[in-house]
């Protein structure tokens, strides 16, 4: 079994065993707490720049299974895990975890105390950290970590973006033979929805297809002028990696559509969508990555357990902060106001907001799971309504 | 949505005596709830007929009545206490039972109660399997194909449609009980027949068997608002087939990906909902088909159950606690989250840590019980560990079920083999036959397959264990090989003890990886030694380098800080015990329940925590039972849920260096540490290890005895077969015979001749050399009478006086007893007080004390002496009105009994009477007579101001009602025969027709009753066995003498167990019934709270 080092720019050292491609890795540690859909956030385009460290201690059991891959390739930096399973056992799988990784040139590093990484990440903040096979040398490696550029500021979303438009037609394929929990008949009519790809997961498309929109998916870089062209009923500004502010010219498309067709923001888009609506915009301690973040539904009080992934949040202190009961909050924006209409039961932080005149719906959290529970696929279907709505208007 | 205040008053109903299926986790639930409840301003009303519960202690509830859980009983209650509403998912089957009677009788609506936690429809739609599987259906989820039937015909037709294997399942029974695989005709009508019995309202499932698929159970909960939360994902090891109560069980999931996650957690919350579970937890089982993932519901528990002990202690979430604040109204996400604080209950914890969960067996106690694990449970207990990996937690969880084994041991002579294909084709075959068998040592027999080279798939393909799980127990038994052979290599042949300790260099870095795979040392010195006693590494690890270290648990995966100091041991390299500077004491724990070691204990432990938080001690608890109150992160002010060997304790000592450290209060489990701690330099609070030592060591005892001019037994102790026979002879037959050092009397016997002696000791196999033998003249009908005490070092007070109803030679935890006695002359009782006083200063006793004296003509012999706390001490505190394990832990912090003003025996103007309740049925135990072995799972107390009353209350909450009329079978043993007449007579009076067996008829008629005769069994047809069958008979008296009449009325005996019959195999026991009876006739039932009863002792005691 090879030695693998971690050494984050504090210049805190963890040794471990090396796991997956041989090499080295640099990239901002951060914890994700899900117990499982390790496939699932390996290829979430979103962990651009980030290596991801599992508080899950079994990792690679189920192996890895090609239709559960969220993009078309694995974007994390690295991946850290406590123990990386030396045999998978499912019926879907056809690679182990550890193959898997080598295959998609991912360095990691096993065996080490995961829970002190964890409590470390959280007491200190999420920082920039190095993974080497090669390198055993701490100080090296803090030299190298300490000079690596953080996320703050970084255009990562050019990075994951998809070169060229595409349309998408996939829906959610039945997972069982006796899957008819989550089959949704394909609706007759149907809207075109033109999908702003800032590191967009499948299971955004395929919640939008299953629904009967017909996907148009479009790079981060294009004109507001070539997505009106495309005439669409609906837009998606998707989940991607890293910090809001670094992508100015998104923040500049959407501006120039806001108001015009109904507008559905999932995390990074929803951050976009906030400083655009001239919100600002922060970057959290550790940030919050996992599939068990309670999330309250302002107006029907009611909780949904959502799936997360963002390091950076739109800023609106919440009135919960100062003791107040957590209310549903309006600003007025030059949009028009808007209304906070969700937000973490753990921190209190902005999970959604919408248009109280204008069609924006926008959430912090990933209702397409993907990993994680399914408790938000209703935003989907709000999503759609808006478009009904704006149809017949 | 704040609490509800239109409901003032709650009714909880408890799960009354532990018996398989339904331990002392409703102990838990029902105290969460118990103080939930309290904590928002209700009354709680308690009704649970078992005192040994932390739940009726009378400062828990209003109102606490331990009084059979009958609907008569209940709806005395709701006259006397008028409550408004009544919460029945926190007893487990029992309360839902018992709930579903009283609103079928209408006594709900008469009374204007309302349900809380689970409305009477809910119950009903996921109890009645019909109405499930429509239920099933209706959300689109698969349900096995089934169908329930009334009766033997209508089975047979439906199984035509099934085909084998079938499983038969009773509805409405708990811990599967009367569940079965049949796998042809024969077993199925079998299975029917037992299974029509079994089932309260007559109904039975027959389903098909989802034999071979992977088993999962989620544990759900639900506001009012309709927020759904996921606690935590359950996988079972062993596939289905197996009850989920007797498998391996390991959380979370190990083997499902997202998807399959997410499919069975939209499917539970659709579950949840249709059966419309309004508020609380629910336990859903799964079965998931491993070739394709196809997914189908087995049941649903709409209430907490064992597995949510289990999930609660898995994840730091209370889930009783939490479902009774929201069964009266609160919603999740007004519930702050105890252990991070700053979160809500509304989230699903995520734990960082694998927990593995292993079945507890005493098949020991039960000749000719079929050990195979099948769809009703068979287990008596379970412990669980903690740990980063599921290698290491398994191992732990091994170590912690206490029964010898330290790890993965070779049953086959294996040990340090690996994928060796030289193994004995006979000896392959039997590791086969053990992986293909579900079984108690199946793990152990996968671990030999290893070893004799099967691989990881063809043991799936045997057992159809997730290959995942084969692996991890592969790498374990690849891992011990490595180890043998490195040793070997580096210290050469052979090993001693003291070259690996402490560990030489040359094996230090194996030794790391040993550790983080959760070797014990013990088990690492088994490898190389052949014993694993001496020490092995035995160092406390610094704290900057890599070692075993303890960890939180958190609920959130370390995300947020946890303020609770819940810990386990771990291989890592950061601690997170931090130990206080104050003033601490260690209380260590029971372990997993099993026969003679449960809940009782459990109830001393917990006291102790509470004396301590009392005196502002801090606490530190030791216990590794998942079902127990001692478990809970709030009972104590540090748990340690770790392994209770001598290895594992130590490691927390040196790390929390407690002031001292008590062990008389968990049973044998502390008490057998007491002396290996002490040998390390550890306080031993209150009574001193070589006092319990001197009580133990039978030739110190007698020491003891003659210098105090005591009586005891004539007896001897063997440490060879010879010997045995020697001493045997010398004290003359019967006598009674012993193991040293054990609890629970096991392996205890009566035996009458020297055959019987042979046989004894080739059937036990005992190493007399390492346990020597006792051997005791056994005193034949003798009164047996306990005694707990309690003492300061200077005075001793003895608490409570209790009288067996059944003679000496009865084990004491299976035989009825009445406090206070009720047939000793006054001197006797004088006498056995000044001998208990003498005997407690000798010792110097500091704390509680348990003798059992045995009195024959007005003689007093002791029988044994315990400086420890008994198995009584919850009886007895109940009854007197003083909490004799707080004041003990209060003693032996140095109070004295004077300060807590316990001066002398409390007089009472009640009694009561304990009696213990059985597995008899649930195992199918072919002899129900009771002897010096305990056997019962159990106890039950009835309270009454009459012994005729408190009699028959005892055994109707044991589940065997006296009856009021009907037909008294007598068949007795020569001896019994002059007081069967005038039991026979009294039985007349009140109306019993009589019938007996030939000689007991003949007696009876020639003194001029009327007595109808009956056959014996090998009489010929009808006989005695067709007409309790037949349910003709009410009440049976059965009393027998050897060896031969013992096995010629086994018959009798189990006729009438299975049939339901009440059966008294002492005369005591049926003169106590006759008692009884004549109290019911006389007077009507009456209930009365123990807060009633203490308030006229606390007056008449002017306390």
């Amino acid at each position: 079994m090879k030695r693998a080092l971690l050494t984050l720019a504090d210049g805190t050292v963890f040794s471990g065993l090396a796991l997956g491609y041989e090499g080295e890795t640099v990239g901002e540690v951060v914890f994700n707490t899900a117990m499982t859909g390790y496939q699932e956030i390996l290829t979430d385009p979103s962990y651009k720049g980030q290596i991801v460290l599992m508080t899950a201690t079994q990792i690679g059991n189920y192996g890895v299974t090609p239709q559960d891959a969220e993009s078309r390739q694995v974007w994390a930096e690295g991946f850290i895990v406590r123990e990386a399973a030396s045999r998978m056992s499912n019926w879907r799988a056809s690679q182990t975890l550890s193959d898997y990784l080598t295959e998609h040139h991912i360095v990691g590093i096993h065996g080490l105390d995961t829970r002190a990484l964890t409590a470390h990440l959280r007491d200190h903040g999420s920082q920039v950290g190095v993974i080497s096979h090669v390198d055993l040398n701490g100080d090296s490696l803090h030299q190298k970590a300490r000079s690596a550029p953080t996320l703050v500021g970084r255009d990562l979303v050019k990075e994951v973006t998809c070169q060229n438009a595409y349309e998408w037609n996939d829906g959610t394929p039945p997972l069982l033979p006796s899957a008819t929990l989550r089959s949704t008949p394909h609706p007759s009519s149907t809207f075109r929805v033109v999908v702003m790809d800032f590191g967009v997961k499948h299971n955004i498309l395929r919640s939008l297809v299953d629904l009967g929109c017909r996907v148009h998916v479009v790079p981060a870089s294009t004109s507001a002028e070539t997505i009106r062209g495309l005439q669409p009923d609906g837009l998606v500004f998707s989940n991607g990696p890293g910090d809001p502010e670094g992508v100015p010219y998104a923040r500049k498309t959407v501006q120039d559509l806001i108001g015009w067709r109904p507008i559905l923001g999932i995390c990074l888009g929803h951050q976009i969508l906030g400083l655009a609506h001239g919100l600002p915009t922060h970057k959290l301690k550790f940030g919050h990555h996992g599939g068990n973040h309670p999330v309250m539904d302002l107006s029907s009080r009611t909780i949904e357990i959502t799936s997360q992934n963002h390091n950076f949040a739109v800023h609106i202190p919440s009135p919960g902060d100062s003791g107040q009961p957590m209310g549903l909050q309006r600003f007025s924006t030059p949009f028009g106001d808007i209304e906070v209409t969700h937000r973490s039961l753990n921190d209190g932080c902005c999970e959604g907001f919408r248009g109280v005149d204008h069609p924006v719906l926008s959430v912090q959290y990933h209702p397409e799971a993907s990993p994680g529970p399914h408790d938000s696929a209703y935003v989907f279907q709000q999503f759609v309504s808006m478009m009904k709505e704006q149809a017949h208007a | 949505m704040p609490r509800r205040t239109d409901i003032h008053r709650i009714f909880l109903i408890g799960s009354g005596p532990i018996v398989i299926g339904q331990a002392c986790e409703f102990d838990y639930s029902g105290t969460q709830a118990c103080r939930a409840l309290k904590d928002e301003g209700y009354e709680v009303v308690l009704l649970n007929s078992n005192p040994a519960t932390i739940m009726t202690d009378p400062d828990l509830a209003d109102r606490t009545y331990v009084e059979p859980m009958t609907v008569e009983v209940v709806e005395a209650i709701f006259q006397r206490d008028k409550p408004d509403a009544l919460l029945p998912t926190m007893g487990g089957q029992t309360a839902l039972n018992l709930t579903v009677q009283l609103a079928k009788q209408g006594l709900l609506e008469k009374y204007g109660i309302t349900l809380i936690g689970a409305s009477y429809e809910s119950i009903q739609k996921a109890e009645d399997r019909e109405l499930f599987k429509q239920a099933m259906e209706r959300i689109g989820l698969k349900v096995p194909s089934s169908g329930s039937i009334r009766s033997k015909k209508e089975a047979l037709e439906l199984l035509e449609q099934i085909g084998f294997p079938a499983i038969v399942r009773p509805s409405f029974t708990l811990g599967g009980a009367g569940g079965n695989i049949a796998y042809n005709r024969e077993e199925f009508e079998q299975f029917i027949d037992w299974a029509l019995v079994t089932s309260p309202v007559g109904q039975v499932l027959v389903e098909q068997s989802l034999l071979g698929w992977k088993e999962y159970e989620l544990e759900v909960m639900r506001d009012m608002k309709d927020n759904v939360v996921i606690i935590c994902p359950i996988e079972n090891l062993d596939p289905m087939g197996v009850h989920t109560g007797d498998s391996i069980t390991v959380a979370p999931a190990m083997t499902l990906s997202d998807k399959e996650y997410q499919y069975m957690r939209n499917a539970a919350l659709k579950i949840i909902r249709e059966i419309g579970v309004d508020t609380g937890g629910s336990n859903i089982q799964f079965a998931l088909n491993p070739a394709n993932g196809e997914l189908t519901v087995i049941e649903m528990n709409p209430r907490v159950s064992r597995s949510s002990a289990l999930a609660s202690k898995a994840t730091g979430f209370p889930i009783a606690k939490i479902a009774a604040k929201l069964a009266v109204g609160y919603t999740l996400d007004e519930i702050p989250n105890d252990i991070t604080q700053v979160t809500k209950a509304s989230f699903e914890p995520t734990i960082d840590y694998v927990v593995v969960k292993i079945p507890r067996f005493t098949f020991e106690k039960f000749q000719g019980v079929d050990r195979t694990l099948t769809t009703h449970m068979k287990s008596v207990g379970e412990a669980m560990a903690l740990g980063q990996t599921f290698k290491e937690a398994l191992q732990k969880a091994i170590r912690s079920l206490e029964t010898d084994r330290y790890g993965l041991i070779s049953l086959h002579g294996l040990d340090g083999r690996f994928a060796d294909a030289s193994v004995d084709p006979v000896v392959l075959e039997r590791i086969q036959a053990g992986i293909r068998t579900p079984t108690s040592d199946r793990l152990w027999h996968m671990a030999d397959g290893i070893r004799a080279g099967l691989s990881v798939d063809d043991i799936f393909q045997i057992s159809r264990v997730d290959p995942w799980f084969v692996q991890e127990i592969r790498e374990l038994v690849e891992f011990e090989a490595r180890w043998v052979r490195e040793a070997k290599h580096c210290l050469g042949e052979p090993i001693t003890p003291s070259m690996i300790s402490p560990v030489p260099d040359s094996l230090r870095e194996l030794c790391l990886v040993a550790q983080r795979l959760g070797f014990s040392e013990y088990r690492l010195t088994q490898l190389l030694c052949g014993d694993g006693d001496g020490a092995l590494c035995r160092e406390s690890t610094d704290q900057d380098e890599p070692g075993v270290i303890f960890k939180r648990v958190d609920t959130c995966g370390g995300e947020f800080e946890a303020h609770t100091p819940y810990l386990y041991s771990t291989f890592g390299s950061v601690c997170e015990a931090k130990p206080t500077s104050r003033k601490k004491v260690m209380i260590l724990g029971g372990g997993p329940n099993r026969i003679g070691q449960g809940i009782e204990f459990d109830y001393c432990c917990v006291h102790a925590a509470m004396a301590l938080r009392d005196m502002g001690i801090e606490t530190i608890m030791v216990n590794c039972n998942p079902e127990t109150v001692s478990t809970d992160y709030d009972i104590s002010d540090r748990l340690y849920f770790e392994p209770l060997t001598i290895e594992d304790v130590l490691r927390i000592i040196q790390r929390e260096r407690p002031d001292g450290v008590v062990v008389q209060f968990g049973g044998q489990t502390p008490l057998k540490l007491s002396v290996p701690l002490a040998h390390e330099g550890v306080t031993i609070l209150g009574t001193q290890p070589d006092s319990i030592d001197r009580a133990e060591d039978r030739k110190r005892f007698s020491e003891l005895i003659q210098t105090l001019n005591l009586l005891q037994p004539e007896n001897g102790t063997a440490r060879a077969p010879y010997e045995a026979h020697v001493i045997a002879v010398n004290i003359g037959y019967p006598v009674m015979v012993r193991p040293s050092y054990v609890l629970g009397g096991r392996a205890m016997k009566i035996i009458y001749d020297a055959a019987a002696l042979d046989r004894y000791l080739e059937d036990t196999g005992i190493n007399l050399a390492k346990h020597p033998l006792l051997i005791d003249d056994y005193l034949e009908d003798a009164i047996e009478v306990d005694v707990d005490a309690i003492a300061d070092g200077e005075r001793a007070v003895v608490a409570g006086i209790m009288e067996h109803v059944e003679m000496a030679g009865i084990h004491s935890g299976d035989s009825a007893c009445s406090l206070p006695p009720y047939s000793l002359a006054p001197a006797v009782i004088t006498e056995i007080e000044r001998q208990t006083i003498l005997l407690a200063r000798e010792l110097g006793v500091v704390g509680l004390m348990n003798i059992q004296f045995a009195i024959k003509d007005e003689r007093v012999f002791i029988l044994e002496v315990n400086p420890r706390a008994s198995r009584t001490v919850p009886f007895v505190s109940k009854t007197i009105g003083f909490p004799l394990a707080k004041l003990a832990m209060k003693v032996m912090m140095g109070h004295k009994l004077s300060d807590l003003h316990f001066l002398a025996r409390p007089p009472l103007s009640h009694l009561s009477i304990k009696e213990a309740v059985f597995p008899f049925t649930k195992l199918g135990v072919s002899d129900v007579l009771l002897g010096p072995e305990m056997r019962s799972t159990g106890e039950v107390m009835g309270i009454d101001q009459n012994f005729g009353w408190a009699f028959a209350k005892s055994q109707a909450s044991a589940g065997m009602p006296i009856p009021l009329q009907g037909v008294a079978l007598l068949s007795v043993k020569e001896a019994d025969k002059t007081a069967t007449f005038e039991l026979a007579k009294r039985l007349r009076t009140l109306g019993f027709a009589l019938q007996a067996t030939k000689g007991t008829a003949a007696f009876l008629t020639s003194h001029g009753l009327e007595v109808t005769t009956v056959n014996k069994v090998k009489e010929g047809r009808p006989h005695i066995v067709d007409f309790i069958k037949n349910k003709d008979i009410a009440l049976v008296v059965n009393t027998v003498g050897g060896t031969a009449s013992q096995e010629d009325s086994a018959p009798i005996r189990k006729a009438a167990v299975f049939g339901g019959v009440p059966y008294f195999t002492t005369i005591q026991a049926a003169q106590a019934a006759v008692l009884g009876i004549e109290a019911m006739k006389r007077s009507p039932l009456q209930v009365r709270s123990l807060q009633e009863y203490h308030r006229v002792q606390s007056l008449s005691t002017g306390t």
